[in-house]
């Protein structure tokens, strides 16, 4: 691939207090690709894709997404770049949308309002014209019977899918997902990966931090494994995933797959 | 085990269909027995105070006399302004409080620690005798004048007690949106949402839920706590009573006509802070809505078991 990638992570640090949890990790996705990764608990996945979107403010480090450079502006002198306030990342991330593993539906208001907020609200987008678009993304969702319902009378799988709306309705370029079937029943999953399935196809670029391992292989173009705060190799679903090169991912994967 | 089944039973007796038997319902003897102690309590109080040398025509007459309805009015305003300023000094500061930067962090913390570790009642001496310190006020260019024209009674009541409660009101807010859950925040955050948006728009609505009772509880107890504004001269309706019988010596009856409004505010308030605590535990339980107080009269003496 020579074209610009969507996303750059570059040498991204973060730590706790004494606590180094990403150790100079880069990585880069084109526009239009699945990225899955992977990795044990408490490696830092999380942590990584928080930083993407500044949720998480890197100790050291630079993300692209598209021509910005997330929590700074570029200067006349190519050198410099200036960091910028809290609004600007504000609307830094309105290209970038995020998925959780616990959902988080605003709960005081109903489905369409929580798909509707922010375009509304950020966009500027009038009620006529947000309300439409909730509901092509609802029947986009399988939800569109459910658009009155506040989150708490919907199961968990709904309201994932409710939640994976919501962010759509930004019309980001980027999309991330952290775990966002690990807090469902079993029987759920399958709901949430099948919209995800299909966004994937429909071109959107993705970021997925996953556990479903069957996930990455069939709809990633690219697989990253993560372990200790660094990316230990990545390749392409069948690269990693059936012939891992390290050690650690070896083990990681005989662990999940078992 | 055998207290649950007696709960159960309890709980299923009335109309229960149980083929082929009779039920008896539990009787509750002691909820009887103090319930008729309390009755006779209440009666013999209500005896002596009908007994005693209360000249009820008196209290009759004097309870809508003017000065005592405007006192009322005073009353009231203080209460609404007072909370008002209470509430939006305290969200206010309860925001500076969260905040990441130290210096508006420790500024609401100072002001928070002064005005809430002083009585209330000397705050009120100290606004009305402020002249003392600040003889003259003004914003250069704008205007100017002397502090005593311009903190009356009134006003050093209002500013008393609007900045003492908005050093409580704040802990209340504080309180209220460190319960809503972090992941609430975040996905505002990454909706592109700004910070003030996300603060007014998800994170303060959530919070009503854990601010709105003791806020109801506060407005009731500052309707009550204007009474102290009576020692600086502010003309609410326990000074203008007092005016009287400091004139015709009817001190009880007086004291009864104030109370009785005071009673009468607290009740429509206790309503009024219902309903809309009803209103804003939207979507916050999948439980259905308590029943209101009408239908639990409704309730009580339709299935007629509640007392024994
Ligand atoms: N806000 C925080 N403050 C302090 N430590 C944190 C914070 N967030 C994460 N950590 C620590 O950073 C490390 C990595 O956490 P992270 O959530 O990124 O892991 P993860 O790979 O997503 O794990 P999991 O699979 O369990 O979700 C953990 O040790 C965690 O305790
Ligand atoms: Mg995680």
């Amino acid at each position: 691939m020579n074209t610009q990638p969507l996303v750059r992570v570059e040498g991204l640090h973060k730590s706790f207090g004494p606590q180094e949890v990403l150790k100079g990790v880069s990585m880069e996705v084109h526009s239009g690709e699945v990225v899955c990764i992977l990795g044990p608990s408490g490696s830092g996945k999380s942590t990584l894709l928080r930083c993407i979107n500044f949720i998480e403010e890197p100790t050291a480090g630079l993300i692209f997404v598209g021509d910005e450079i997330i929590g700074h502006r570029r200067t006349p002198d190519a050198a410099v770049l200036q960091q910028v306030r809290e609004s600007e990342i504000a609307r830094q991330r309105q290209d970038i949308g995020m998925v959780f593993q616990k959902f988080n539906l605003f709960p005081h208001m109903t489905v369409l309002e929580n798909i509707t907020h922010a375009p509304r609200l950020v966009k500027h987008i009038a009620a006529g014209p947000a309300k439409a678009t909730a509901m092509d993304l609802l029947e986009k969702v399988g939800l569109a019977n459910r658009a009155g319902a506040y989150p708490r009378q919907l199961s968990g799988g709904q309201q994932q899918r409710v939640a994976i709306a919501r962010a759509l309705a930004m019309e980001p370029k980027l999309v991330l997902f952290d775990e966002p079937t690990s807090a469902l029943d079993p029987e759920l999953v399958g709901d949430v990966l099948e919209v995800m399935k299909d966004l994937a196809t429909g071109g959107l670029t993705m970021i997925v931090v996953t556990h479903e391992i069957g996930f990455a292989r069939e709809v990633a173009d690219r697989v990253i494994f993560v372990d200790d705060g660094v990316i230990v190799e990545q390749g392409t679903p069948a690269e990693v995933l059936d012939t891992p090169s390290h050690e650690r991912t070896k083990a990681f994967l005989s662990r999940v797959l078992s | 085990m055998t207290r649950d089944s007696a709960a159960t039973v309890d709980n299923m007796t009335t109309d229960a269909a149980k083929p082929g038997y009779r039920v008896i319902p539990v009787r509750h003897w002691g909820r009887l027995a103090a319930g008729i102690v309390t009755v006779a309590l209440l009666a013999s109080i209500v005896v002596s105070f009908a007994r005693a040398e209360i000249d009820w025509s008196v209290v009759g007459q004097y309870f809508t006399y003017h000065t005592i309805l405007t006192g009322f009015m005073v009353t009231i305003v203080l209460t609404v302004v007072a909370m008002v300023i209470g509430i939006l000094l305290g969200v206010l500061v309860a925001v500076m409080r969260l905040s990441s930067n130290p210096v508006v962090s420790g500024i609401a913390w100072l002001y928070v620690w002064i005005f809430r570790g002083t009585p209330v009642y000397l705050q009120l001496l100290l606004w009305f005798n402020i002249a003392l310190i600040f003889p003259h006020v003004g914003i250069p260019g704008v205007f100017s004048g002397r502090t005593v024209d311009l903190v009356t009674p009134f006003v050093a009541a209002i500013l008393g007690l609007g900045l003492n409660q908005g050093a409580y009101t704040s802990e209340v807010v504080r309180a209220g949106i460190l319960s809503v859950d972090e992941g609430q925040g975040e996905a505002a955050k990454a909706l592109g949402l700004p910070s003030g948006a996300l603060m007014r728009t998800v994170i303060l609505p959530q919070a009503m839920r854990v601010i709105l009772p003791p806020i109801g509880n506060e407005t009731i107890g500052m309707l009550k706590t204007t009474s102290l504004a009576s020692a600086i001269g502010a003309s609410e309706v326990l000074n203008e009573s007092q005016h009287i019988y400091l004139v015709n010596n009817m001190i009880m009856e007086l004291l009864l006509v104030s109370a009785i409004w005071y009673l009468i505010a607290v009740s429509i308030l206790s309503i009024i802070q219902y309903y809309i605590e009803r209103r804003f535990a939207k979507g916050g339980s999948s439980k259905a809505l308590p029943l209101t107080p009408w239908q639990k009269i409704v309730w009580f003496f339709t299935t007629r078991r509640s007392l024994a």
